[in-house]
């Protein structure tokens, strides 16, 4: 990837951070070893992706059935809404500090306060999308004998389907994003770009940032996908 | 319906919600908190000292004067306040310790000088300072020579005035100079617990071979593939770690006391490694992988032009205190005892004579 790709001086910057993605580079730290290059990239791609996903499964493990639950009921609005704008106001580094200082360090407790991070969203989204489900229709189900647990598995849950998954998306970028930050607490993702400027160069902090973004992106299209097949086909908006 | 009977589970679901919330709330306090916590236990600190903690206060002024005797007090020239000084350091306790240090002579002297403690690299800091957003820093000679100028770490001169002789003449070439180095010297080291040391009877780096394929390191995130750390023990020592793990340089003990960690890399100027020398050793680096580096105070020879003769002489005075027991001591201050590195520094120009 050449700079006359990239003709306007803004992006002049980026230029040197597409090569250290795609080839290795000198630094003046390692005694000789090169850094970055496409292996490396995609090394430490992986491991942000798999405590990423990690985390969001363990944070839907844990919203998804609370926002269920507080949802059908119609009660604890206080404590879900209240919940997940108050854990938006955790601030994630103080949090990991927090817990490295109580835990340790490692995967556990990384992917646990990630995880408090994905909570916020898919729980207020879930708690809002199921009752925002017409209670015409519930009344309609519960008239024609569904058991309560039918009801949410059959009815609201379908119905609640495209507000759940804003939620799982807005906390995949927040973890995704936010991942980044594991070098502190012991697992090596793509912020050990970010993070090791002594060793990577401006062009390696650049690169961890743009390639965390791709990323993020990734983890979009893909959750955006499996809404649409997890959307009944009368949920469906049709184009006109 | 069915639920209403199931009160105990809502009950309990509540229950791990308001815990969830708790904790969240408790962590989000702990680290807002932190800061303000700061000043009120400093104050504390600084408050009865003037009573009960007179001889604690009184050692570096005490070690100062044994180590040098030249520790004038700082006089103010009126002629200096039309020079605006700003001192830069790395984001942590030492160097932010040092830059108050320097910027607090500074003023003393008649400058108008403030510090900005928050560069987070040697890269980034060295930009700064080329780029005249501050007019100067301290760095550790070993690392200017290692990480400016491509020198191996056992290329590095043990002797601190031929480092610095190198270095600056390294500098010179960029329009940018050296002063003469501190007393004291400061460098990475392989720290453990001492039952470690004894159980596998350690007392070098080279005494891990062996042992080391056994052991997890932990360091911090650039250790991993810095020549002067993981790289080079690796390479220069020919060591296997079963495991390199990248922690928070806050953490460095903190892995050590939970069991996480057999080995750490700490630093020879940390406080813990005095206060605590029945609990930590660190091992004696045979192979020099580890260069010492005492610190020399980078600026640009356009400042010191600009600054005049009282801007070199100001800083070598107040620096001829800082050996390595008065460093410890002002690195305790701060990461044991929770002061700000504001209120090191001012104790420790107090204390030996640089100011009343």
């Amino acid at each position: 990837m050449s700079a006359a790709l990239l003709p306007h001086p803004l992006f002049a910057g980026f230029a040197g951070a597409f090569e250290f993605i795609f080839s290795k580079q000198e630094s003046s730290v390692t005694g000789g070893k090169k850094v970055g290059g496409l292996e490396q990239v995609l090394e430490l791609s992986w491991t942000q992706i798999e405590v990423s996903l990690l985390a969001l499964a363990v944070a839907m493990l844990i919203a998804l059935p609370l926002g269920l639950y507080f949802g059908h009921k119609g009660a604890g609005e206080l404590v879900a809404v209240g919940l997940g704008n108050a854990g938006r106001a955790i601030p994630e580094l103080a949090l990991l500090a927090f817990v490295a200082a109580i835990v340790g360090v490692g995967v556990v407790p990384l992917v646990g306060a990630l995880a408090v991070l994905g909570i916020p969203p898919i729980l207020t989204n879930t708690f809002v999308g199921i009752r925002q489900v017409d209670r015409a229709t519930v009344d309609a189900a519960r008239g024609v004998g569904m058991t309560e647990f039918e009801i949410m598995r059959k009815v609201e849950l379908p119905m609640a389907v495209p507000s759940i998954m804003t939620g799982v998306r807005g906390a995949s970028i927040n973890i995704i994003a936010t991942a980044t930050i594991a070098p502190l607490v012991g697992v090596v993702t793509l912020g050990d770009f970010i993070l090791g400027e002594n060793v990577y160069g401006v062009d390696g902090v650049v690169a961890g940032a743009m390639v965390t973004a791709i990323l993020a992106l990734l983890f979009e299209f893909a959750l955006a996908g499996l809404q649409r097949r997890l959307t009944s086909r009368g949920l469906r908006l049709q184009p006109q | 319906m069915r639920f209403n009977q199931k009160k105990p589970l809502l009950a309990l679901v509540m229950l791990i919600a308001a815990l969830a919330l708790a904790v969240g709330v408790s962590a989000c306090g702990g680290g807002d908190s932190s800061s303000s916590s700061e000043s009120t236990e400093a104050e504390e600190a600084t408050a009865p000292e003037e009573t009960g903690e007179e001889t604690e206060k009184e050692e570096p002024a005490e070690e100062g004067e044994e180590a040098e005797a030249g520790a004038e007090a700082i006089t103010s020239d009126p002629a200096n306040a039309k020079v605006s000084l700003t001192i830069g350091s790395k984001n942590f306790p030492e160097q932010e310790i040092l830059g108050e240090i320097y910027a607090q002579a500074l003023s003393a002297a008649g400058y108008k000088a403030k510090s900005d403690l928050s560069l987070g690299s040697e890269t980034v800091a060295l930009k700064t300072l080329k780029a005249g957003q501050i007019s100067g820093y301290p760095e550790y000679a070993s690392t200017a020579l290692t990480s400016f100028f491509g020198l191996e770490p056992e290329e590095v001169p043990s002797d601190a005035t031929e480092a610095w002789e190198k270095a600056n003449a390294e500098f010179e070439k960029e329009g940018l100079e050296a002063f003469e180095p501190t007393p004291f010297a400061s460098a990475n080291a392989v720290g453990l617990l001492k039952s470690t040391a004894e159980k596998y009877n350690l007392k070098t780096i080279s005494d891990l071979e062996g042992v080391s394929e056994k052991l997890s390191l932990y360091g911090s995130p650039e250790c991993r593939q810095r020549i002067d750390c993981l790289a080079g023990l690796e390479k220069l020592y020919g060591l296997k770690f079963k495991e390199f793990k990248p922690v928070d340089i806050s953490l460095r003990y903190t892995v050590l006391e939970k069991g996480q960690a057999d080995l750490s890399i700490l630093f020879t100027t940390d406080p813990q490694l005095a206060a605590e020398s029945e609990k930590f050793v660190i091992l004696e680096d045979d192979k020099k992988v580890f260069p010492a580096g005492n610190i020399i105070f980078v600026t640009s020879k356009k400042v010191a032009e600009k600054a005049g003769p009282d801007y070199e002489k100001t800083i070598l005075n107040v620096q001829k205190g800082l050996t390595l027991e008065v460093m410890q001591e002002l690195d305790a201050r701060v990461e044991l005892e929770k002061q700000t590195p504001k209120e090191a520094a001012a104790a420790y120009l107090e204390a030996a004579g640089y100011v009343e």
